[in-house]
């Protein structure tokens, strides 16, 4: 299959501690020689560095959004893509990530410099308070088996023509 | 003559998020600066009134790769505090858990992230399954990632947050069946681990100059949790001690902490431990590396990654070993009366992670949980010699192309950049998420 046939995977890591990734790095362990035949890697900051941000079939979002900056690039990837997938827990429910949001006085005393220095939103967010999203994979880590379950039906569902091809 | 800016706002193939801000005026670099682009999590804070039972899976979140030597340095910090011994069966599971996230986080960092600069690719996907060598090498690397995944999912439930070790022992000893297959696949790997160290011993690239380095040095076999802190110039100091060595440095740009040992930067991970305790691996190891260890002790900074297929080699011969020669039964946890604990007893954890020397310290409060507690990762002891070398290496660069009247390609050193931010293996995820404490011993 040429490049330009395969879909067009992106996979962001947002604010988290990038378990998913490794999850999906461990998944290649098996699925890489499948994979490669019909996904184009566009932009996997892991896996390779001249990465294309530009259209997207599937977007996987990793991590809660911290800062109005995260904000802006994950709006930016929502309209870029034809799916996008929140992936991990601290995508899918804010946590740990956000874990500051439920802080009390005290700790957010010894805190809010740091937070106001770098640029940090007040709230941490979950992905779905930023974007619409297509599915989510939670865990955390994700399983590798619903991630699975989930890439397959998002292929069947954007491309059936390929998987059956792909198959045969 | 070279003036220009260069920032690179994200390095690829590493763990976490890195960039670097780079000054060169009139042909000379005036400053370069190292940061990490995560935001804060707050994890010491947040671990605060947590149960003590929490706190390892807790502490584990700050970072995917490098959970479980979170969580085993976690429990060595609690059961510390607790006055908790581990049972002998325990510390053999614990021994081959380190074992198991060496062999997948190295292969990691290997295959995926900096063989493909030796082979002029991109991605490890990209190598070409046509040719015999890159065939090779592309299931080579799935090959000893997925024995190494696993190895530690067999002893500790997941390769990353594990769910089995827990303060006291482990809530499962693995089976017969498992241990069985994890031999053999561990077996089954050991050519294609001696492939990848063939790899780094041949590559091209070498950075060398004069560092300290520092790691726990075991007193029998190559280890990652056992020992005392040994540097290359010859102290040692015991690992409750290891405060009054380090000094803490904030970096005003970046939201993770630098770390100096004496007034200078210095070096933790693969490096470092081979450099001090390479004759403790084991024998087959020994034997079969015989030609490459005299590579070692070394201060260049590429044969990192020759010291990390080295050490896959050891974690093969070591977990083979130990899984043979041991029979695992069910285990209870040891367990302790908390409230009998007296506040403000301090647990020191010390341990190698696949990065370096990794410290967890946990207060205890009134109520028996977390009062504080500080955690001092590999990347932020690297920090300052990472900064460092890249103006040192760009330096080189300017020069050569001042010297022979070349143009300067901007891609290539950003290239050249990358390349030695790899070697260290740095995990941008570790570095950030700390809140400064000042850390009084009592």
């Amino acid at each position: 299959m040429q490049n330009e046939e395969k879909i067009k995977i992106g996979w962001f890591s947002f604010s988290c501690c990038e378990d998913n990734t490794v999850v999906m790095t461990e998944v290649l362990n098996d699925h890489w020689q499948e994979w490669k035949k019909i996904f184009d890697f566009r932009h996997v900051r892991v896996l390779k560095s001249k990465n294309i941000f530009d259209d997207f079939d599937i977007a996987f979002i990793e991590g809660a959004v911290a800062s109005p900056k995260q904000e802006e690039e994950i709006r930016d990837i929502r309209n870029r893509s034809k799916k996008l997938v929140a992936v991990g827990s601290c995508a899918v429910v804010g946590l740990p990530a956000g874990q500051r949001n439920t802080f009390d006085e005290e700790q957010n005393q010894h805190i809010s410099f740091l937070v106001t220095k770098f640029g940090a939103s007040p709230k941490v967010k979950k992905v779905s308070e930023v974007v619409k999203v297509d599915a989510e994979i939670p865990g955390c880590p994700m399983s590798p088996e619903v991630f699975l379950e989930k890439v397959n039906a998002l292929v069947s569902e954007l491309y059936p023509d390929l998987i059956s091809n792909h198959n045969s | 003559m070279h003036t220009f800016d260069l920032s690179m706002e994200h390095i690829t193939k590493i763990e976490g998020n890195a960039s670097i801000k780079l000054k060169v005026e009139n042909g000379k670099v005036t400053d370069v600066k190292f940061a990490t682009e995560e935001y804060k999590r707050f994890f010491t804070e947040a671990m605060k009134g947590k149960s003590l039972s929490a706190i390892p899976a807790h502490l584990a979140r700050i970072c995917g790769t490098c959970s479980n030597s979170h969580i085993m340095c976690s429990i060595e910090a609690c059961e510390n505090a607790l006055g908790i011994i581990p049972s002998t069966q325990t510390k053999i599971l614990r021994s081959i858990m380190m074992h198991g996230l060496m062999i997948r986080d190295h292969a990691l960092h290997l295959y995926l992230f900096s063989m493909p600069d030796i082979f002029g690719k991109d991605a490890f996907l990209d190598f070409d399954e046509s040719d015999p060598i890159q065939h090779q090498l592309l299931h080579d690397g799935f090959d000893v990632k997925s024995a190494g995944n696993f190895l530690a999912t067999l002893i500790a439930g997941r390769s990353v947050h594990a769910t089995l070790p827990t303060i006291g022992g482990f809530l499962k000893s693995p089976d017969k069946a498992g241990v069985t297959e994890a031999i053999e696949k561990l077996k089954n790997i050991r050519p294609a681990v001696l492939r990848l160290i063939e790899i780094f011993k041949s590559a091209p690239f070498h950075f060398d100059r004069k560092t300290k380095y520092i790691a726990l040095v075991p007193k029998d076999t190559f280890g990652y949790i056992n020992g005392n802190l040994e540097t290359s110039s010859g102290e040692k100091f015991e690992e409750k001690d290891f405060r009054s060595h380090l000094e803490q440095t904030v970096i005003p740009y970046s939201q993770a902490i630098g770390y100096t040992y004496q007034g200078e930067g210095y070096m933790v991970g693969s490096l470092a431990r081979i450099n001090l305790a390479k004759d403790k691996l084991h024998p087959k190891t020994l034997e079969s590396a015989a030609e490459v260890l005299e590579l070692f002790p070394s201060t260049d900074i590429f044969y990192n990654n020759l010291a990390q297929a080295i050490e896959i080699l050891h974690s093969i011969d070591e977990s083979i070993d130990l899984l043979s020669n041991n029979k695992f039964v069910k285990e209870d946890v040891v367990k302790t009366d908390i409230a009998k604990t007296a506040p403000g007893t301090t647990g020191i954890g010390v341990i190698e992670a696949p990065r370096g020397t990794l410290y967890h310290k946990i207060v205890l409060g009134e109520d028996g949980k977390a009062a504080s507690g500080e955690v001092i990762v590999p990347t932020g002891q690297n920090q300052i010699n990472i900064e460092r070398d890249v103006g040192v290496l760009v330096q080189k660069l300017l020069d050569e192309s001042n010297s022979s009247q070349a143009d300067l390609d901007k891609n290539q050193v950003a290239f050249e950049i990358e390349k030695l931010v790899r070697a260290y293996d740095p995990c941008m995820s570790c570095a950030a998420h700390f809140l400064k404490v000042e850390w009084e011993e009592k």
